[in-house]
């Protein structure tokens, strides 16, 4: 690996720093009672792929079930309970809080060279939160499941199935409050705490990214919360706010949910988007391109993405002229998300580039992200979106977003900083191998389906006709593949453990504050308050600052 | 070929059988929007090549083998503008020709058939003018504008036929509308899209697609005796309705001749005109449409008449034009001892309204 950037410190004499945030305290009432940012981080991270399995596996039932045309592995009931489990576990308990809660509450104040988050009791609040909507999903799932799609759509939640619609619903409203808490720790964090010198236009993407999605989390997340209360109240008191013989409007939950859940789609990506940034730039060794439009195109995400909801209602009955608008402006958000993929192009225009794992994935994201984002394009254009909404085109199209987006992202960001959260590296060959079978695997499972669904294969269908049967075997094979290239990370993140080279400070020799300590770093973050004296991703600041230090070593010594 | 698998063999044999990139084009509308669709692809072909062939061709010229040092570049703002203007531009395109094509399909021509579809957990249930039902599978003839009026009994079901390329959603309490013109005779998917519940992938049937001269020979040999409008006249009387709706100068309702698609005052103030949806919330919502002259007596059928029922009732107010049609339904519901006892002989002592015996 001649050409690679990673500069490990001597391994025969490298040694992990005896005091750093994990060996700080030990037992595990310090961790159940940190206020460490960086400890609840790893704690939301055991939890968040906790449920990423079970929600993983809960997705190759369905993949087995649709192996066949007919409905012929478990009982329709049971296959309804597993895609409506499989949605709200990997959308609540996984997509949503996946990058912000890991990475960015380890990140953020390392980035801005702070000593934590500023809330750091709210921060441990929100975990638990996360923890007892959690265990509220799987109590629910232990106790008969639910089956009303992720969605709850009304009237079919509030009065036709007899399943656990008010404990599934009571989960999501919990842990919608540990993303509340989350979002607010993060805006209030970065508007307060940024170090001496760190501006607005300093921060890393990463944290404009966060920014964003904070505030879409704060804002969108009480409206689902409401949602899902009357949702509740109907099926209990019989209050008649969704039901049309009460005089209710069953659409109004529609516009209620999506409010949020749209919005709740750039809570997923946008921080996905912040990794990327910050993976390209280090492993081309160049600023991103177009800072400020990169920086800006979040916020806009954000702010687009709140008025764009009802493109999932064109063919409900909504008025044309709504259509119209809506799809406009859906238009007019895919513009951003197009801005940052040039944007990251041309970053590695004139760089110099390597190749690791986390760059691997970072293509990856880019290639799946530029599908699943055209894909968008399709549906929000109303004409189409009559004929290829409610399919699996709409289930593709989302799982390229989600999973070949949002996934691939987590698991770049997840490489690229795991020298940082444990001291160690992970093995590089056999990563880099793992992303490769993502990939393939990933392509192989949701391409398949673009065409089922422009065919006109309905989502959520336990048996279906014959003639689509070859594309769904497809597709099965393919997630199979997937599922190794997801099982290798956690085995050889797990290895690296223990056996992983030992990291230093600054492997990467990338430019954000969070490289400048030790790793793991300190409780405290840094020994003495950082101070900010040059713009983010300045790589010839960071040459310099090597050059100095070399000399420093070389006259002591 | 002993030596292959014969499951592969199965699998192989089936993947050259069933092998289709997009579904058959039956309707009128399915070329119009395919053409808008690979429009779409072809751009997203282009914009994904560009893309991947920018990254590799970087990754290639500048590694850093072949490019040690990096040189820092602030941005542009020429290649921002690009690739902000252009992306813009063909969204907008497809924005507008997407636009186009959704106002055609959701606006019927005048001239269109209408037929009634009824969702429910879990069939489909579709109502002919001329009194023809048919469950799971839906008969329609070539070559003529037809539109669909869907509404759900219970949850929200999606009315879904790929080789039309049309789709809408049966809503509980509100009728939607949506109309196609098929092209090509044969049988097509029908699709129940929305999950609705427990047999949703069994909602399913068949569009069965006529030439003009079968579809005639299917209508006369479906026929169910009485028409979707003689149904609703029977409902009209055995639901009482026409004792108050029955045109005497001393009733207690207004006469509901012509009064489909009039503007009606309302007692509450304002007007509203008499359609489909109105005329079905008169019936399961009186109190809150009462019309101006009259007192709100009128009780609530909500849960005493099915959506079909519904349907049938508003059929028959559609074709009422003149009072004596209405007192003709009471006469004949005054000779029958009971309404519903011998319900196969109203429509036949109810025969198209003979103008010359007007009074």
């Amino acid at each position: 690996m001649s050409d690679t950037i990673v500069s490990l410190p001597d391994q025969s004499t490298a040694r992990i720093p005896k005091d750093n945030f994990i060996t700080r305290e030990n037992g595990l009432l310090s961790w159940l009672l940190t206020g460490d940012h960086k400890r609840i981080a790893i704690l939301y991270l055991i939890s968040l792929s906790f449920f990423f399995f079970i929600g993983g596996a809960l997705a190759g039932l369905i993949r087995l079930e649709l192996l066949t045309p007919q409905s012929d592995l478990m009982a329709t009931d049971t296959y309804n309970k597993v895609f409506t489990m499989h949605g709200v576990i990997m959308v609540f308990f996984f997509l949503v809080p996946s990058v912000p809660a890991t990475l960015g509450n380890f990140l953020i104040p390392l980035m801005i060279g702070a000593k934590d988050l500023a809330l750091p009791k709210v921060n441990l609040l929100s975990w638990y939160l996360y923890v007892a909507g959690g265990l509220l999903t799987l109590y629910t799932m232990a106790t008969g499941g639910v089956d009303t799609g992720w969605t709850f759509t009304t009237p079919l939640s509030t009065h036709y199935v007899n399943t656990n619609v008010l404990t599934t619903g009571l989960a999501v409203f919990i842990a919608g409050f540990s993303s509340i808490f989350t979002g607010l720790n993060f805006i209030v964090t970065i508007h307060k705490m940024r170090a001496p010198g760190m501006t607005w236009f300093r921060l890393p993407l990463f944290v404009w990214a966060h920014y964003a999605a904070s505030i879409l989390m704060v804002l969108a997340t009480p409206v689902v919360a409401i949602a899902i209360v009357l949702v509740a109240l109907e099926r209990t008191i019989g209050i008649g706010v969704f039901d049309p013989t009460k005089g209710g409007d069953p659409l109004l939950f529609q516009h209620l949910f999506w409010f949020y859940s749209h919005p709740a789609v750039y809570i997923m990506i946008l921080p996905g988007m912040g990794v990327i940034s910050e993976v390209i730039s280090t492993f081309s060794r160049k600023r991103v391109f177009g800072y400020t439009a990169v920086a800006f195109s979040s916020v806009a995400i954000a702010v687009f993405g709140f008025f764009v909801w009802a493109h999932h209602m064109f063919i409900m009955g909504v008025s044309n002229y709504a259509v119209l608008i809506f799809s406009l402006l859906t238009m007019l958000v895919a513009v951003p998300s197009a801005i940052k993929i040039f944007n990251w192009t041309f970053t590695l225009y004139k760089g110099s580039i390597t190749f690791e794992t986390p760059m691997l994935y970072a293509f990856g994201f880019m290639g799946l992200f530029t599908i699943g984002g055209m894909t968008g394009v399709f549906l929000g254009t109303s004409g189409t979106d009559i004929h290829l909404t409610e399919t699996y085109f709409i289930v593709a199209h989302f799982h390229f977003v989600m999973v070949g987006g949002m996934l691939m992202a987590f698991l770049a960001g997840l490489h690229f900083w795991w020298p940082k959260i444990t001291g160690r590296m992970y093995p590089e060959k056999i990563s880099q191998m793992a992303a490769v079978v993502t990939f393939i695997g990933f392509n192989l499972t949701f391409f398949p389906q673009f065409i089922l669904g422009t065919l006109g294969m309905p989502r959520r269908y336990a048996a279906y006709p014959p003639e689509f049967q070859v594309l769904n075997v497809f597709s099965t094979a393919g997630a199979t593949i997937l599922g190794v290239g997801y099982l290798l990370p956690v085995l050889y993140l797990v290895w690296s453990l223990k056996y992983g080279a030992i990291a230093g400070g600054n492997p990467w020799q990338a430019t954000g504050l969070e490289w400048q300590t030790q790793s793991p770093p300190l409780t405290e973050n840094f020994v003495k308050m950082p101070i900010m004296d040059h713009e983010a991703y300045d790589y010839e600041w960071l040459e310099h600052q090597t050059e100095e230090r070399k000399k420093e070593v070389a006259s002591a010594g | 070929m002993s030596h292959i698998s014969p499951v592969l063999w199965q699998f192989l044999v089936k993947w050259l059988t069933y092998f289709a990139l997009f579904p058959p084009e039956a309707s009128k509308i399915a070329p119009q929007m395919d053409a808008l669709y690979f429009f779409m692809v072809l751009v997203s072909l282009i914009g994904l090549t560009v893309v991947t062939l920018l990254v590799i061709s970087f990754s290639i010229l500048y590694s850093k083998k072949r490019h040690p040092v990096a040189e820092q570049i602030e941005g542009s703002t020429l290649l921002e503008a690009t690739w902000t203007i252009i992306p813009l531009g063909l969204f907008l395109v497809m924005f507008v020709w997407g636009a186009l094509i959704y106002f055609r399909v959701f606006t019927p021509p005048a001239n269109a058939m209408n037929i009634y579809v009824v969702g429910k957990q879990w069939m489909w249930k579709a109502e002919h003018p001329g009194g023809q039902h048919e469950i799971n599978s839906l008969h329609v003839p070539s070559g003529r504008a037809v539109q669909l009026t869907l509404i759900s009994q219970d949850v929200f079901h999606s009315f879904s036929i790929p080789a039309f390329r049309v789709k809408r959603e049966a809503i509980p309490g509100r009728y939607t509308t949506v109309w196609f013109e098929a092209t090509t005779p044969g049988t097509y998917h029908l699709f129940c899209t929305q999950y609705c519940g427990t047999a949703h992938s069994q909602m399913i049937g068949d569009i069965v697609v006529l030439t003009p001269e079968d579809y005639r020979k299917w209508l006369a040999n479906s026929t169910s005796g009485a028409s979707l409008a003689q149904n609703g006249e029977r409902l009209f009387a055995s639901l009482s309705c026409v004792a108050c709706h029955n045109t005497r100068p001393d009733a207690r309702g207004p006469s509901l001749a012509n009064v489909y698609g009039a503007k009606l005052p309302l007692a509450s103030g304002g007007t509203v005109t008499a359609d489909d949806a109105y005329l079905r919330e008169a019936i399961l919502n009186p109190s809150q449409h009462v019309t101006q002259g009259y007192a709100p007596i009128m009780p609530t059928y909500q849960g005493q008449v099915s959506e079909e029922g519904i349907i049938a009732l508003v059929e028959y107010i559609k074709n009422l034009n003149s009072d004596y049609r209405i007192q003709q339904t009471t006469n004949t519901t005054d000779l029958l001892p009971e309404g519903e006892a011998r319900p196969a002989s109203a429509p036949k002592v109810a025969p198209a309204a003979p103008e010359r015996l007007k009074p």
